[in-house]
């Protein structure tokens, strides 16, 4: 009888031990996760505007000196895509933006083709975060486009114009842009007329 | 490119420095095997600049002032 007792005990022991495991794992698991020191990042805007400096930099060494006024002056960098035939025979160039999508568009007709949505994420998150600086990220795909366009558009994911880029903001772009470009060339006329004439006298 | 800091600089060398070398190679394969994408900035005889991409240290052409490393593109 007593044999009997103390086996069944055991067997009942055993089995809410059994029952109870993965509950008194898991609570212990969750006590250690609410002890774990978990390293704080704070967002310090005196780091991220030394980092978008050293970022405008490096831009400013990598791009033409168009491309850098551009930049400067609109916010934004046109880059002529590679492969007119591609896309039935016609130019075609992006807009880069800074952590936006890169617009696509057609230089003469000012037609939208399309956002290609990529981001470049730096999982190992210095300070928390996987964002590059702004000038660091337009400077990502000023490389990706010019160095890889098709290695780069088969990544990004493509959705129609207007998705995340408001279609007026970039009508409004393309006419800052193109009046740019028309101060730029009366600059750089007035500058060939001055170094003729120079040349001359 | 690092989030929060902008250029960092891994590794300087000559390359006609065997030791140089040796110690570029192995940064610039840490570099890709931690996923980094890799690129040169080139100018163009026409003047226009343009990055390109590399895949191995071979790729880098001997006169290339730098090598940029930066995160690999992910569809946003």
């Amino acid at each position: 009888m007593v044999l009997a007792l103390g086996v069944s005990t055991l067997v009942a022991i055993a089995l809410i031990a059994e029952m109870l495991t993965p509950q008194l794992t898991e609570a212990w698991e969750r006590h250690r996760a609410r002890r774990r020191r978990v390293p704080e990042f704070s967002f310090d805007p005196g780091r991220e505007r030394r980092a978008e400096q050293t970022a405008r930099e490096l831009l400013r060494s990598c791009v033409s000196d168009d491309e850098w006024a551009m930049y400067r002056e609109l916010g934004l960098i046109r880059v002529w895509g590679k492969y007119p035939r591609a896309h039935a025979g016609g130019e075609y160039a992006y807009l880069i933006y800074p952590h936006k999508p890169i617009v696509a568009y057609e230089p003469q007709t000012g037609r939208l083709l399309g956002e290609h949505c990529v981001t470049f994420p730096d999982e190992t998150r210095p300070y928390g975060s996987s964002r590059l600086p702004d000038s660091d990220d337009v400077l990502a795909k000023w490389m990706a486009l010019t160095g890889d366009e098709r290695r780069l558009i088969g990544e990004a994911n493509m959705h129609l114009p207007g998705r995340q880029v408001d279609p007026a903001q970039i009508t409004r772009d393309l006419w800052r842009l193109s009046r740019w470009e028309q101060a730029r060339m009366r600059e750089l006329a007035a500058e060939l007329n001055v170094s003729s004439q120079s040349n001359e006298s | 490119m690092k989030p929060g800091h902008g250029e960092v600089v891994i590794a300087e060398g000559d390359v006609e420095v065997a030791a140089d070398e040796a110690r570029l190679v192995q940064q610039f394969r840490r570099q890709l095997d931690a996923g980094l994408w890799a690129a040169v900035p080139v100018e163009q005889e026409n003047g226009r600049r343009e990055a390109m991409m590399v895949r191995s240290f071979e790729e880098v052409p001997r006169d290339a002032e730098r090598v940029i490393f930066f995160p690999r593109a992910a569809g946003g």
